[in-house]
């Protein structure tokens, strides 16, 4: 158990850091040149990262297997980033970011890490800024801010809704100026096949040259994993294509520990699935719940006649729609957080009032009628008219929701085919966000000293559920203003070490162990490809190990993902060869790892006893169907060890959380 | 929105590698809905070719919701194909008729050579953006408040509209003369509006111009090909901002 020592520095909640960082070693700037670091992923918190390693001296070299860092997934998140600036003067402090993201959690996550988070939060808006970031602002040129979901004060601030693109585009651009200088080497194309570990310390990866197939070996006194989450183990998410677990999981199998692989975001606000050739799902931001009210027809006979195209949602009038996050929590309404608002959609979707005429009949209304009306009659007083005619309101009132989220009502457009200014937006939860993920300490160590886990790819600071607008927050807190501090500690003894040789017979090894895995994938010759099984994997994950879970459904997932890997090693198909630009033996790289780890997720959900956050156990329910908590039994981190592909063997340890500063009570959003 | 299925004929470009000679193949494929995107599309077909033993086609492709700028395509003689201001991932079938023949066609010109099939080589944007596409400040997020300077609105908006650029090509693939300016116009652009970027605003647009020329892009005859194509709406206007940095700069350095 000794390997779980979190690290917590001593002292009061908001003075851990402050202490931690003065006491910390560090490594003189001559130094630095002979040290080499290196940055599995180019998203969020591996640019940041890169690039602050990079600024302050260290020989860097970054790997993405995307064709340029810009293209990492962090470029997807469109609503915002939270800080707790309070420059809207609404009661904002370090303090409540903190608490809002711990309750947001669950009471699921370390009280010294969200702390830390929620700290260094403002920096990074004045460092974004300082990059050339356009975040939206007022007319007096000062910043603009907007509500998120499971918050009662506007601390998220934004560009549109595309604020993950310039956030990153930020970081690539700081990435971009180190890799000019000389002191970053970029590897796109390449992926991570393997963590080399020499003498319990990590030393280097092995890697694979996407577009020649090449096998290379790269030595480094650490390693950084920022490679994001593992949302694609459901294949349809609002993840990219390549998004994947394959880092993560080779340190896993090399020895780290997984920590609450079972606790998954399912957002509520995602375009329906439509269907069997889809590849994957759009979100819509969670900032229109801002703006949009949720809602379905009272009437199953009125949601049935919607389905079948008799009706529209339009024709349904006002006393007839339930907006049953408004009834159920009015104090939080349409912003309640989002496991909250996903499983609320699920229980009306299940009770027989979905709208989407698809399979499963899944799919709530996201109406922007109302907020329509007010700001254009905002507007158009504004503009002196204090009688505004229907017309003008409509008018200035859709303009006004154009300017606030015109992309996402384009590209709403775009794949539906229907008007949103005019017709309520279909939306339905999908999987979004992961936040378990490899078990890292205080300093984001994994348990193999020398390997740090960074942003969406650690487990450490979203419990069982993330806030809206967090993630952005904390993979740019990792990178810029976390690692630089803790991975100098680390590699304050590492200054004697010297170049590390890729002859060890440790990269020998390991380079071998990749090379006969692909030519296995390659001499399999099966009759399946790929996608078909990842598409199999996803559904059994999607419906015993998603939003709603119990133990039947948990074992027979179990089951049938060991047999699914059988068949997968037994029947697919890999065309092409080892030493080309191979795309299907890139995936189903990918899709061997997801196969473990889907299993894992159902071995942690079935031991997580309990419903918290996102991980909803129906066992675990109160009269009204709000998650119970067992604190007395599961108030822990469960951290897995990985002792073969069947996840039935992995070994359990906890970590205990201890809430030293904040009263853990039930979540509350009535 | 009712779910159609059309049946179509592609003539795609395939090439095993950058040193061997390509050509357009024929496929056709059936039963494909309305409601797929172009590469759903493309998977539907790679799915086909698998289970008739043959080479599936390789294309870019990662978030399929129009941001990452990864997909690219030449469809039917367009860049990101027949709608405006839109993706090939963001391109969805109920635009093309049953019975109809598409092209499909990797990005052409000779700054972006070809990978494989529908795969081109787009580094040379990494690389004109590492010649200068930055502010050159620390990240130790203690260079001071974000709302120390304020920004006026307007320069604020066209700076984020500048920034929108998702680094796709589509410029380049659809100018005759394959200049990158309307992407590099796009980058000087966004810095110098705001006055975090305007300090280096000019020696910025030298550079990335000086790097943008050795990659072999060729130069803007003001055809506005670009603009038109440009699945994001960039405007040409911020060539004309990058010309007036570049001239005010070179004017004074004599470079």
């Amino acid at each position: 158990m000794s390997k779980l020592d979190a690290q917590i520095p001593e002292g009061p909640l908001a003075e851990k850091w402050t202490n931690h960082k003065n006491q910390m070693k560090l490594v003189a700037p001559n130094n630095r040149p002979k040290i080499d670091v290196i940055v599995v992923g180019t998203g969020l918190a591996g640019a940041s990262a890169a690039a602050s390693l990079g600024e302050m001296g260290y020989n860097v070299k970054a790997f993405c297997f995307q064709d340029s860092p810009r293209r990492a997934h962090s470029i997807a998140a469109q609503g915002g980033i939270n800080a707790a600036k309070n420059y809207q003067n609404d009661g904002d402090s370090i303090y409540r970011l903190f608490y809002d993201t711990i309750k947001g959690g669950d009471y699921r996550s370390r009280e010294a890490n969200v702390y830390r988070l929620a700290e260094v939060s403002g920096n990074i808006i004045d460092q974004c800024v300082a990059q050339g970031v356009p975040f939206a602002r007022e007319y007096g040129g000062l910043l603009d801010n907007r509500s998120f979901g499971g918050t009662q004060v506007q601390r998220t601030f934004y560009a549109a809704g595309q604020t993950g693109q310039q956030l990153l585009l930020g970081a690539y651009s700081a990435l971009s100026r180190q890799i000019g200088l000389g002191r970053v080497s970029m590897h796109s194309r390449h992926e991570m096949m393997d963590l080399v570990v020499i003498d319990g310390k990590a030393r280097g990866i092995i890697a694979r040259n996407l577009v020649s197939g090449e096998i290379e070996r790269h030595s480094a006194h650490a390693v950084v994993i920022a490679s994001g989450g593992y949302g694609n183990v459901y294949f349809l998410s609002t993840n990219a294509m390549g998004s994947n677990v394959s880092a993560g999981w080779k340190i896993h199998k090399r020895g780290a520990y997984f920590a609450n692989p079972c606790f998954v975001q399912i957002h509520p606000t995602c375009i329906p699935v439509h269907g069997t050739n889809q590849s994957k799902l759009t979100l819509m931001s969670e900032s229109l719940r801002n703006s949009g009210r949720i809602w379905v027809p009272s009437k199953k006979e009125d949601a049935a006649a919607i389905r079948e195209g008799q009706l529209k949602p339009t024709q349904i009038p006002e006393e007839d729609r339930d907006y049953f996050l408004e009834r159920r929590y009015p104090a939080f309404g349409n912003l309640v957080p989002r496991d909250v608002a996903s499983r609320a959609a699920k229980e009306r979707c299940d009770a027989g009032h979905g709208i989407e005429a698809n399979d499963t009949n899944e799919g709530v209304y996201l109406d922007f009628s109302s907020e329509i009306r007010s700001k254009g009659k905002q507007a158009a007083y504004a503009k002196g008219d204090h009688h505004p005619s229907e017309e003008t309101i409509l008018a200035l009132g859709k303009k006004w929701i154009e300017e606030k989220y015109g992309n996402l009502f384009a590209m709403y457009e775009k794949i539906t085919d229907e008007n949103p200014y005019e017709m309520p937006m279909k939306i339905y939860p999908a999987v979004h966000y992961t936040m378990g993920g490899v078990w890292v300490d205080y300093n984001l160590q994994s348990t193999i000293p020398g390997c740090f886990v960074s942003g969406e790819a650690n487990f450490s600071d979203h419990g069982a559920n993330r806030l809206g607008a967090s993630a952005l927050m904390q993979g740019l807190a990792d990178g810029y203003f976390v690692l630089p501090y803790t991975l100098s500690n680390y590699l304050a003894e590492e200054i004697r070490t010297g170049k590390i040789s890729t002859d060890a017979p440790e990269f020998e090894a390991a380079e071998r162990e990749v090379k006969d895995r692909i030519q296995l994938f390659l001499s399999i010759n099966g009759t399946r490809s790929v996608d078909s099984f990842h598409k199999k994997l996803g559904l059994i994950m999607w419906n015993k190990v998603g939003m709603g879970r119990n133990e039947a459904g948990l074992k027979a997932a179990i089951d049938e993902i060991g047999l699914l890997r059988e068949e997968f090693y037994r029947d697919v198909r890999v065309p092409g060869e080892a030493h080309e630009y191979n795309p299907e033996l890139d995936k189903a790289l990918r899709v061997a790892d997801l196969l473990e780890l889907g299993q894992l997720m159902a071995v942690d959900a079935l031991n997580r006893n309990e419903s918290c956050g996102g991980h909803f156990r129906e066992e675990y329910q109160d009269k009204e169907g709000e998650t119970l908590r067992n604190d007395e039994r599961f108030k822990m981190v469960a951290a897995w060890e990985y002792r073969g592909p069947d996840s039935n063997k992995s070994v359990l340890h906890e970590e205990k959380l201890d809430y030293e500063f904040i009263k853990i009570a039930a979540r509350n959003y009535k | 929105m009712a779910t159609k299925f059309i049946n179509i004929t592609l003539k795609i470009w395939r090439q095993q590698n950058s040193q061997s000679k390509g050509s357009l193949e024929t496929y056709t494929l059936n039963k494909v809905s309305t409601d797929s995107s172009f590469l759903e599309m493309l998977d539907q077909l790679n799915e086909q070719l698998i289970s008739d033993q043959k080479s599936p086609v390789a294309f870019d492709h990662d978030c399929r919701e129009g941001i990452c700028g990864m997909c690219s395509l030449y469809i039917n003689g367009r860049a990101h194909g027949p709608a405006t201001g839109t993706t090939t991932c963001q391109l969805h079938m109920r635009k093309f008729k049953d019975g109809e023949t598409i092209y499909v066609e990797p990005w052409r010109s000779k700054a972006f050579p070809i990978v494989k099939d529908l795969v081109v080589d787009r580094s040379a944007f990494d690389r004109i953006q590492q010649a200068g596409g930055f502010i050159s400040i620390n990240t130790s997020g203690k260079t001071m408040d974000a709302n120390a300077i304020p920004v006026p609105k307007q320069n604020a908006d066209k700076a984020f509209e500048a920034a929108a650029c998702i680094g796709c090509g589509a410029c380049v693939a659809a100018c005759k003369n394959s200049s990158a300016m309307l992407f590099v116009g796009a980058k000087v652009s966004q810095y110098a509006l705001l006055p975090q970027g305007k300090v280096e605003a000019q020696e910025r647009a030298l550079n990335m111009v000086r790097q943008m020329d050795e990659e072999g892009f060729g130069n803007c005859t003001n055809t506005g090909a670009c603009e038109v194509e440009c699945p994001k709406g960039i405007s040409i206007e911020n060539i004309a901002r990058m010309n007036r940095e570049f001239l005010l700069a070179a004017s004074k350095s004599n470079k």
